[in-house]
Protein backbone atom coordinates (compact mmCIF):
# COMPACT_ATOMS: atom_id res chain seq x y z
CA UNK A 1 0.00 0.00 0.00
CA UNK A 2 1.42 3.34 -0.99
CA UNK A 3 1.86 6.22 1.43
CA UNK A 4 -0.96 8.60 2.28
CA UNK A 5 -0.82 11.74 0.18
CA UNK A 6 -2.20 15.22 0.66
CA UNK A 7 -5.07 15.79 -1.76
CA UNK A 8 -6.67 19.20 -2.30
CA UNK A 9 -9.83 19.89 -4.29
CA UNK A 10 -10.01 23.53 -5.43
CA UNK A 11 -13.54 24.76 -6.20
CA UNK A 12 -13.86 28.01 -8.15
CA UNK A 13 -17.31 27.84 -9.80
CA UNK A 14 -20.80 28.74 -8.65
CA UNK A 15 -23.29 25.84 -8.30
CA UNK A 16 -26.10 25.07 -10.83
CA UNK A 17 -25.00 27.36 -13.70
CA UNK A 18 -22.36 24.80 -14.70
CA UNK A 19 -21.78 21.16 -13.73
CA UNK A 20 -18.36 21.77 -12.07
CA UNK A 21 -19.60 22.03 -8.47
CA UNK A 22 -21.60 18.80 -8.54
CA UNK A 23 -18.85 16.91 -10.39
CA UNK A 24 -16.29 18.06 -7.84
CA UNK A 25 -18.44 16.90 -4.95
CA UNK A 26 -18.89 13.49 -6.56
CA UNK A 27 -15.16 13.08 -7.13
CA UNK A 28 -14.48 14.13 -3.53
CA UNK A 29 -16.89 11.48 -2.23
CA UNK A 30 -15.43 8.79 -4.48
CA UNK A 31 -11.90 9.79 -3.50
CA UNK A 32 -12.83 9.68 0.19
CA UNK A 33 -12.90 5.88 -0.04
CA UNK A 34 -9.13 5.81 -0.66
CA UNK A 35 -8.23 7.09 2.81
CA UNK A 36 -5.97 9.92 1.79
CA UNK A 37 -5.45 13.24 3.56
CA UNK A 38 -8.17 15.25 1.81
CA UNK A 39 -8.88 18.95 2.03
CA UNK A 40 -11.17 21.27 0.08
CA UNK A 41 -10.76 24.91 -0.88
CA UNK A 42 -13.54 27.26 -1.93
CA UNK A 43 -12.34 30.39 -3.73
CA UNK A 44 -13.77 32.93 -6.21
CA UNK A 45 -17.35 31.95 -7.17
CA UNK A 46 -16.74 28.56 -5.53
CA UNK A 47 -17.73 30.12 -2.21
CA UNK A 48 -21.32 30.23 -3.52
CA UNK A 49 -21.40 26.40 -3.47
CA UNK A 50 -21.58 26.32 0.31
CA UNK A 51 -24.02 29.19 0.88
CA UNK A 52 -26.83 27.99 3.17
CA UNK A 53 -30.61 27.96 2.51
CA UNK A 54 -30.38 26.73 -1.10
CA UNK A 55 -33.79 25.70 -2.46
CA UNK A 56 -33.80 24.40 -6.04
CA UNK A 57 -37.41 23.17 -6.30
CA UNK A 58 -38.44 25.94 -8.68
CA UNK A 59 -35.56 25.39 -11.13
CA UNK A 60 -36.07 21.63 -11.30
CA UNK A 61 -32.51 20.70 -10.34
CA UNK A 62 -31.18 18.59 -7.49
CA UNK A 63 -30.13 20.62 -4.45
CA UNK A 64 -26.81 18.95 -3.65
CA UNK A 65 -25.80 21.39 -0.91
CA UNK A 66 -26.95 19.09 1.97
CA UNK A 67 -24.37 16.56 0.76
CA UNK A 68 -21.53 18.82 1.95
CA UNK A 69 -22.73 18.06 5.48
CA UNK A 70 -21.76 14.40 4.95
CA UNK A 71 -18.10 15.26 4.34
CA UNK A 72 -17.34 15.14 8.07
CA UNK A 73 -18.47 11.49 8.16
CA UNK A 74 -15.88 10.76 5.45
CA UNK A 75 -13.20 12.28 7.66
CA UNK A 76 -12.95 15.37 5.46
CA UNK A 77 -12.58 18.12 8.01
CA UNK A 78 -10.20 20.59 6.36
CA UNK A 79 -12.43 22.93 4.39
CA UNK A 80 -10.75 26.23 3.57
CA UNK A 81 -12.65 29.30 2.38
CA UNK A 82 -10.73 32.31 1.13
CA UNK A 83 -11.67 35.47 3.03
CA UNK A 84 -10.94 37.76 0.08
CA UNK A 85 -13.49 35.85 -2.05
CA UNK A 86 -16.14 36.17 0.68
CA UNK A 87 -15.43 39.89 1.09
CA UNK A 88 -15.72 40.59 -2.64
CA UNK A 89 -19.19 39.03 -2.58
CA UNK A 90 -20.43 40.67 0.63
CA UNK A 91 -20.52 37.27 2.37
CA UNK A 92 -19.41 36.18 5.83
CA UNK A 93 -19.00 32.77 7.49
CA UNK A 94 -22.55 33.22 8.87
CA UNK A 95 -23.89 32.94 5.28
CA UNK A 96 -22.29 29.51 4.83
CA UNK A 97 -23.45 25.99 5.68
CA UNK A 98 -22.59 24.90 9.20
CA UNK A 99 -20.18 22.05 8.39
CA UNK A 100 -18.99 19.94 11.33
CA UNK A 101 -16.93 16.82 12.02
CA UNK A 102 -16.92 14.64 15.13
CA UNK A 103 -13.65 14.19 17.00
CA UNK A 104 -13.48 10.56 18.15
CA UNK A 105 -10.61 11.39 20.48
CA UNK A 106 -12.70 13.95 22.35
CA UNK A 107 -15.87 11.93 22.93
CA UNK A 108 -17.21 12.79 19.45
CA UNK A 109 -17.20 16.52 20.12
CA UNK A 110 -18.52 18.45 17.11
CA UNK A 111 -15.96 20.77 15.57
CA UNK A 112 -16.08 23.29 12.71
CA UNK A 113 -14.80 21.97 9.39
CA UNK A 114 -14.82 25.38 7.72
CA UNK A 115 -11.75 27.54 8.15
CA UNK A 116 -11.86 31.03 6.70
CA UNK A 117 -8.29 31.87 5.65
CA UNK A 118 -6.55 34.75 3.90
CA UNK A 119 -5.21 34.43 0.36
CA UNK A 120 -1.68 34.33 1.78
CA UNK A 121 -2.59 31.50 4.18
CA UNK A 122 -4.33 29.56 1.42
CA UNK A 123 -1.31 29.98 -0.84
CA UNK A 124 0.79 28.26 1.85
CA UNK A 125 -1.75 25.44 2.23
CA UNK A 126 -1.90 24.90 -1.54
CA UNK A 127 1.86 24.85 -1.73
CA UNK A 128 1.98 21.95 0.75
CA UNK A 129 -0.32 19.70 -1.31
CA UNK A 130 0.93 16.70 -3.27
CA UNK A 131 -2.10 16.36 -5.55
CA UNK A 132 -4.41 19.25 -6.52
CA UNK A 133 -7.69 18.74 -8.38
CA UNK A 134 -9.19 21.87 -9.96
CA UNK A 135 -12.89 22.40 -10.60
CA UNK B 1 -37.38 50.48 -29.54
CA UNK B 2 -36.61 48.99 -26.18
CA UNK B 3 -34.81 45.72 -25.64
CA UNK B 4 -34.74 43.12 -22.93
CA UNK B 5 -31.19 41.97 -22.17
CA UNK B 6 -30.67 38.65 -20.41
CA UNK B 7 -27.47 37.94 -18.48
CA UNK B 8 -26.81 34.39 -17.23
CA UNK B 9 -23.14 34.54 -16.15
CA UNK B 10 -21.69 35.53 -12.79
CA UNK B 11 -20.21 39.05 -12.95
CA UNK B 12 -17.23 37.79 -10.93
CA UNK B 13 -16.28 35.20 -13.53
CA UNK B 14 -17.24 36.77 -16.87
CA UNK B 15 -17.73 40.31 -18.12
CA UNK B 16 -21.16 39.69 -19.69
CA UNK B 17 -22.95 41.99 -17.23
CA UNK B 18 -20.31 44.67 -17.71
CA UNK B 19 -20.72 44.56 -21.49
CA UNK B 20 -24.48 44.58 -21.15
CA UNK B 21 -24.71 47.69 -18.97
CA UNK B 22 -22.15 49.45 -21.19
CA UNK B 23 -24.01 48.75 -24.42
CA UNK B 24 -27.68 48.55 -23.48
CA UNK B 25 -29.61 51.59 -24.70
CA UNK B 26 -31.39 53.85 -22.24
CA UNK B 27 -34.81 52.48 -21.38
CA UNK B 28 -33.77 48.84 -21.82
CA UNK B 29 -34.55 46.09 -19.35
CA UNK B 30 -31.91 43.75 -17.92
CA UNK B 31 -33.00 40.35 -16.62
CA UNK B 32 -30.46 38.57 -14.42
CA UNK B 33 -30.89 34.79 -14.48
CA UNK B 34 -29.00 31.55 -13.67
CA UNK B 35 -25.50 32.53 -12.41
CA UNK B 36 -26.28 36.08 -13.51
CA UNK B 37 -28.36 36.57 -10.36
CA UNK B 38 -25.15 37.17 -8.38
CA UNK B 39 -25.07 40.57 -10.10
CA UNK B 40 -28.23 41.58 -8.23
CA UNK B 41 -26.63 41.40 -4.78
CA UNK B 42 -25.85 44.46 -2.70
CA UNK B 43 -22.57 44.86 -0.83
CA UNK B 44 -20.40 43.22 -3.50
CA UNK B 45 -17.58 44.53 -5.70
CA UNK B 46 -20.06 44.66 -8.60
CA UNK B 47 -22.99 46.34 -6.81
CA UNK B 48 -22.09 49.93 -7.65
CA UNK B 49 -21.81 49.15 -11.38
CA UNK B 50 -25.39 47.89 -11.30
CA UNK B 51 -26.85 50.60 -9.08
CA UNK B 52 -25.26 53.34 -11.23
CA UNK B 53 -26.73 51.90 -14.42
CA UNK B 54 -30.19 51.76 -12.85
CA UNK B 55 -30.58 55.44 -13.75
CA UNK B 56 -31.14 54.42 -17.36
CA UNK B 57 -31.94 50.69 -17.22
CA UNK B 58 -34.58 48.70 -15.34
CA UNK B 59 -33.32 45.55 -13.64
CA UNK B 60 -35.16 42.30 -13.05
CA UNK B 61 -33.98 39.07 -11.45
CA UNK B 62 -35.39 35.57 -11.76
CA UNK B 63 -36.74 34.46 -8.36
CA UNK B 64 -36.35 30.67 -8.78
CA UNK B 65 -32.62 31.14 -9.55
CA UNK B 66 -32.22 33.28 -6.42
CA UNK B 67 -33.87 30.67 -4.23
CA UNK B 68 -31.78 27.85 -5.69
CA UNK B 69 -28.63 29.74 -4.68
CA UNK B 70 -29.81 30.55 -1.16
CA UNK B 71 -30.16 34.29 -1.84
CA UNK B 72 -32.92 36.02 0.13
CA UNK B 73 -34.69 39.01 -1.44
CA UNK B 74 -33.36 41.12 1.44
CA UNK B 75 -29.87 40.74 -0.11
CA UNK B 76 -30.85 42.46 -3.38
CA UNK B 77 -29.90 45.96 -4.50
CA UNK B 78 -32.91 48.25 -3.92
CA UNK B 79 -34.99 48.79 -7.04
CA UNK B 80 -34.43 45.40 -8.68
CA UNK B 81 -37.72 43.62 -9.43
CA UNK B 82 -38.01 39.88 -8.73
CA UNK B 83 -39.97 37.97 -11.39
CA UNK B 84 -41.02 34.33 -11.73
CA UNK B 85 -41.14 32.34 -15.01
CA UNK B 86 -44.48 33.91 -15.98
CA UNK B 87 -42.96 37.32 -15.29
CA UNK B 88 -40.07 36.38 -17.62
CA UNK B 89 -42.60 35.69 -20.39
CA UNK B 90 -44.34 39.00 -19.68
CA UNK B 91 -41.02 40.84 -20.03
CA UNK B 92 -40.23 39.16 -23.35
CA UNK B 93 -43.65 40.25 -24.57
CA UNK B 94 -43.37 43.80 -23.22
CA UNK B 95 -40.03 44.63 -24.85
CA UNK B 96 -39.55 44.80 -28.63
CA UNK B 97 -36.49 42.53 -28.76
CA UNK B 98 -34.57 40.17 -26.54
CA UNK B 99 -30.78 40.03 -26.53
CA UNK B 100 -28.82 37.39 -24.61
CA UNK B 101 -25.40 38.14 -23.09
CA UNK B 102 -23.76 34.75 -22.75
Amino acid sequence: MSAIKKFMYVNRRAPYGTIYALESLEVVLIGAAFEQNVSLAFVDDGVYQIVKDQDTKAIGMKNFSPTYKALGDYDIKQIYVEKESLDARGLTKADLLDLKWEDEEEDYAEKDSIHVVSAAELAEILDQQEVVFSF
Amino acid sequence: MASLHTVNKSPFERNALEGCVRLAAKGSGVLLMEDGVYGALKGTQKSSMVSKSMASLSFYVLGPDLKARGIGEDKLIDGITVVDYNGFVDLVEKFDHTQAWL
